[in-house]
């Protein structure tokens, strides 16, 4: 069948590396907020950068909630990255309290800055693989991924697939039926993350 | 745990590569993409590139570069030299950069960090000092290190982070070109003072001056020109030997 990668555009962060890295691996790919691209698509992929709370606003502005929602509920293969995995969960606590499209259980919170000493959380860093997944196929456990933000993901439910060690440990990536999220970015992360997109892709 | 990263420089004059002295003498080195695809493979971490085309009419090409840079490097990468305004860092990272350095324009305007930040976000502006000590204080030079500001580097480097910045491209101007290894005390007073990632630029001429700065000042980030480019060493096996050390690094 063939693939139709939807990227939904929503203005947060640059969106063309996510498209050039599908691209790169030979795969068509759409910058798009457009309901119909969004429903036709095969793969639907939610990236981002920045706050969570104008990420909210901007996808109800646009009325992306519910086409996103629905072609989850659908089973759509869906994919968030950084910013587009912590809007998966229910709320944040980014200025006091923020709510995310709610498909999973849990809260985003943010690094403790008495505990970090750098935030935000920026560079590369090994990964945890904690589930065999085939979205991990052909990748080494203990991985170095690029990551780049201040806040992560902590699920209510038991959907960890990968963990990150950063002052602790926090969930890099989940995994629930037809979604897979993770907070690095894998467009950034040379050819382990490219694996992963076409790993997402492909399975 | 977070790993210490490589960050090889580049300097691109009209859309080449060049390699050179102290600015003088620059002899092409080819093409940026294909010498950025080699860094990628020898396993860079982040790639910086430096346009020191002087014209600011032909300086718009940059543009195009980057967007073939972003095409085919799937790595982080920051380009600087010349940004002076907002539709600068706009442009360049809506042609793919991941981050932009600025320099000159943020002493004239500080204004200018917390406008980006705000805008950009802190983790796509980074803030490069080029520091020379003066009697007995670090003070910051402008305009490609012609110009004294009489601003302490270490003041500036507070000021820079308070406004936004996400990182620091700190270059010690009394180093760099020495192959004498990093400014360790000026490194470790600016690491000390933010808390943001120091990048350390200036004067590494092996595999043992990078272990000095990330051992002794703690610094996030090497960044070096000359090592990458002209000796046989290669970023592999300065990581090899890092990782030997028992220091974090992405192999």
């Amino acid at each position: 069948m063939e693939k139709k990668i939807a990227v939904i555009d929503y203005g947060m962060g640059n969106l063309k590396n996510v498209k050039n890295a599908f691209n790169f691996l030979g795969y068509s790919a759409k910058i798009t907020n457009d309901f119909e691209d969004i429903k036709n698509a095969t793969h639907l992929v939610l990236p981002g950068v920045g706050g969570f709370k104008d990420a909210m606003a901007t996808l109800k502005r646009k009325d992306l909630v519910n086409p996103i929602k629905d072609a989850i509920i659908e089973g759509k293969k869906f994919l968030g990255i950084c910013l587009g995995m912590q809007l998966l969960f229910e709320t944040s606590e980014e200025f006091g309290y923020s709510e995310g499209l709610g498909i999973f259980k849990g809260k985003v919170v943010k690094f403790d800055e008495n505990a970090v000493n750098l935030i935000p959380h920026i560079g590369w860093n090994d990964v945890e693989i904690l589930k065999p997944l085939e979205e991990f196929k052909g990748i080494e456990d203990k991985s170095f991924f690029y990551f780049l933000h201040s806040y992560y993901c902590v699920p209510e439910e038991d959907i960890a697939a990968a963990v990150c060690d950063y002052y602790g440990k926090f969930t890099a990536c989940v995994k629930k039926d037809n979604i897979f999220a993770c907070q690095f970015h894998p467009e950034k992360s040379h050819k382990e993350g490219l694996a992963l997109l076409k790993n997402f892709i492909e399975n | 745990m977070l790993a210490k990263r490589i960050i090889p420089c580049l300097d691109i004059k009209n859309n080449e590569v060049v390699k050179g002295i102290n600015f003088e003498d620059l002899k092409s080195a080819g093409d940026p993409v294909e010498l950025a695809k080699k860094y990628d493979d020898e396993l860079a971490d982040e790639l910086m590139f430096l346009d020191i085309t002087a014209s600011s009419e032909k300086r718009k090409t940059i543009l195009k570069l980057v967007e073939k840079i972003s095409e085919n490097i799937f790595i982080p990468f920051g380009v600087g030299g010349g940004v002076s305004e907002i539709e600068d860092i706009h442009n360049l990272l809506n042609s793919g950069a991941d981050k932009v350095s600025i320099n000159t324009s943020a002493v004239i305007n500080p204004a200018i960090i917390d406008e980006a930040a705000k805008k950009f976000g802190s983790s796509t502006i980074v803030i490069a000092i080029d520091a020379k000590k003066v009697g007995d204080e670090y003070l910051v030079f402008t305009h490609g290190g012609k110009k004294n500001s009489g601003i302490n580097a270490i003041r500036w480097a507070k000021e820079v982070y308070n406004r936004g910045a996400g990182e620091i491209l700190l270059t010690s101007m009394d180093k760099d070109g020495t192959k004498s290894g990093y400014e360790i005390n000026l490194t470790s007073k600016v690491v000390q003072s933010v808390k943001i990632p120091v990048i350390a630029s200036g004067g590494a001429r092996d595999a043992k001056d990078i272990e000095e700065v990330f051992v002794k000042a703690d610094a996030g980030a090497a960044l070096a020109a000359s090592i990458f480019h002209y000796e046989n060493s290669g970023i592999i096996p300065i990581k090899k030997y890092l990782k030997s050390k028992g220091i974090n690094v992405r192999l």
